[in-house]
């Protein structure tokens, strides 16, 4: 299991962990789990274009995440947020489903691009990740603190003269950064569920939002590199542990809350 | 005029059968989704409707591999979901928000795993892409007399509690003070969101069912401010939508590259996002003018003015 190949597999399973578990718990914080879940999933209509053309998924899946994000932002600005979401990623879909039925080989190279895959994660692969994750804590190192005062209190980053518009679109760019890392080991269907599974677990269990941050990575590592291990012994999906172990630790957590606070509480 | 609509119409088009199951379908699933749509976007829940039509797909997979109708495994899979996003989003909206991607991710997972076992237990890794992205040229005539029930049950369904759905979804405390009971009608409206989403999922395709359940019904409220016309306006919206796409998907056979034609998916969405954003543009234009109308006449001004439903949020 942790022999040859798959050392680059932990590698970029670990940050791919570290990424989201950090970018997860401004997603719960926003309540843009929606936006989270539309870019890497309609992103996988760019891999399906890179395929077509010839070129590294990878870049087919930046440059569709990146427009997504700004496609979300720009249509977000005239309507409804979540109603520009849906659109942006089905018309994004749609031109996937476009390119696959131009290209040939797509079965099985899709259903690892969608579902993640242990087994297929090259060398060369590792540094553009890496360069990915650091550019992503970068960039949200440097929003931290308008994004945490337009997400808690939006009304005095208003008052501040916060622009919550470019700092939202800021942010969807950071979740299309994320959402590109994704092509090895998670599948686009499943990054979002890493995002998301693990904040919202830190974020019903702590308050303070650092402490919230850290207990995210570190059940994003853990839900990663237990879905691997399964993964590599079972030889099932790893989309499959990510999603489900994201759900579970969250009713975990979920019940665990409810009985201490009915213990605490005085009637 | 034939040679016009030979040029519209690829030769063959009104013999073909699986083109007529087509037609049918996509009409039938348009009108329902168009009008269940329009209270997702007013109740801001096009999150549940897109993830409700994928987390189907898990269930249509599974049942794939237990070889029943396709079917019913997505729409058991989308009713037990609507309840999970209801239980566990309860408190807030942002609760709601990660219930439904929780739940999302959950479903997700168990596609993975049953299309992963759909594949090595028959060895046709179609499966994926059939049940992912549907396809309305390979529905079966035999699908139809329940594809027709099940849309009759959700629209009647939906007539029935129209005016205390219509009321809790625009002022949900204003229907509580006048005794609609708001959460049994979320979780009604929920149940029939499932219903109508997975029958779209299961016969055209998870991104056609989240575009027609969000886009028409989208456009539909900005054209026009009163529900009971966006209902009709949305259903026809989405009717249109389908059915061009429909006769531009068979026209694509002719098309570069030769050999086979483009997605009817492809086409349906493209449509429907044109749709939006030439509403959009046509909503802003009568705004600006009904605006230089009321500086004319600023007594008539504050008729004209009522509030977008979709600003609410």
């Amino acid at each position: 299991m942790f022999s040859g190949f798959m050392v680059n597999t932990w590698i970029a399973a670990t940050l791919v962990a570290v990424i989201a578990g950090v970018v997860g718990f401004f997603v719960v914080l926003r309540g843009s789990t929606f936006a989270a879940h539309a870019i890497p999933h309609g992103a996988f209509g760019g891999a399906a274009g890179a395929v077509l053309i010839g070129v590294n998924p990878i870049a087919g899946l930046g440059v569709f995440a990146v427009g997504g994000a700004l496609g979300i932002g720009w249509l977000g600005r005239r309507g409804r947020h979540d109603v520009a979401t849906a659109l942006a990623l089905v018309l994004m879909l749609g031109l996937g489903a476009l390119f696959l039925s131009f290209s040939v080989e797509y079965a099985a190279a899709m259903y690892s691009l969608l579902f993640g895959e242990v087994l297929g994660v090259p060398s060369d692969e590792l540094l553009p990740i890496a360069g990915l994750g650091i550019a992503c804590i970068a960039a949200l190192a440097v929003l931290y603190r308008p994004l945490m005062l337009t997400s808690i209190a939006p009304d005095v980053a208003e008052a501040r003269g916060v622009a919550a518009q470019r700092i939202e679109t800021g942010f969807l760019l950071v979740v299309a950064l994320a959402a590109t890392m994704t092509v090895p080991v998670v599948g686009v269907l499943l990054m979002f569920s890493l995002m998301i599974g693990p904040a919202a677990t830190a974020g019903s269990l702590t308050r303070s939002p650092r402490n919230a941050i850290a207990l995210s990575v570190l059940l994003a590592l853990a839900t990663v590199w237990l879905a691997v291990a399964v993964s590599y012994l079972t030889n099932l999906p790893v989309g499959f542990f990510v999603g489900t172990l994201g759900a579970v630790s969250y009713g975990c957590a979920r019940i665990w809350t409810a009985r201490r606070r009915g213990r605490t509480a005085p009637a | 005029m034939s040679q016009v609509l030979r040029a519209l119409f690829a030769p063959g088009f009104f013999a073909s059968d699986p083109v007529h199951a087509a037609l049918v379908v996509g009409a039938v699933v348009a009108l329902v989704t168009g009008v269940v749509g329009v209270f997702t976007v007013i109740r801001g829940q096009a999150f549940a409707g897109h993830a409700l039509g994928e987390v189907g797909s898990a269930g249509g997979s599974a049942a794939f591999l237990g070889g029943a109708n396709p079917l019913w495994g997505f729409m058991g899979i989308a009713i037990v979901a609507a309840g999970l996003i209801e239980l566990l989003g309860l408190h807030r909206p942002r609760a709601r928000d990660v219930a439904t991607g929780l739940v999302l991710g959950a479903g997700l997972g168990l596609a993975a795993l049953f299309l992963y076992l759909d594949a090595t237990s028959s060895s046709t890794t179609g499966v994926t892409v059939t049940i992912l992205f549907g396809s309305l040229f390979a529905v079966s005539q035999q699908m139809l007399p329940s594809i027709v029930a099940l849309s009759a049950v959700s629209l009647l369904v939906l007539a029935v509690c129209y005016r205390m759905l219509l009321l809790s979804s625009l002022s949900p405390d204003l229907a509580a003070a006048r005794g609609v009971p708001v959460r049994a009608i979320g979780i009604a409206y929920l149940v029939i969101m499932a219903v109508a989403v997975s029958l779209a999922a299961e016969t055209i395709g998870a991104i056609l069912a989240t575009a027609l359940v969000v886009g028409p019904p989208a456009t539909a409220l900005r054209l026009t401010k009163r529900p009971g016309g966006a209902l009709v306006v949305a259903g026809l919206i989405g009717v249109v939508a389908v059915w061009l796409g429909i006769v531009l998907a068979y026209d694509s056979y002719y098309w570069p590259p030769a050999g086979h034609g483009w997605p009817v998916s492809f086409f349906v969405v493209a449509l429907v996002f044109l749709f939006y954003l030439v509403a959009g543009a046509v909503a802003r234009i009568v705004q600006a003018r009904r605006r230089r109308h009321s500086e004319a006449a600023p007594r008539l001004a504050a008729s004209g003015c009522a509030e977008h439903p979709g600003d609410a949020a």
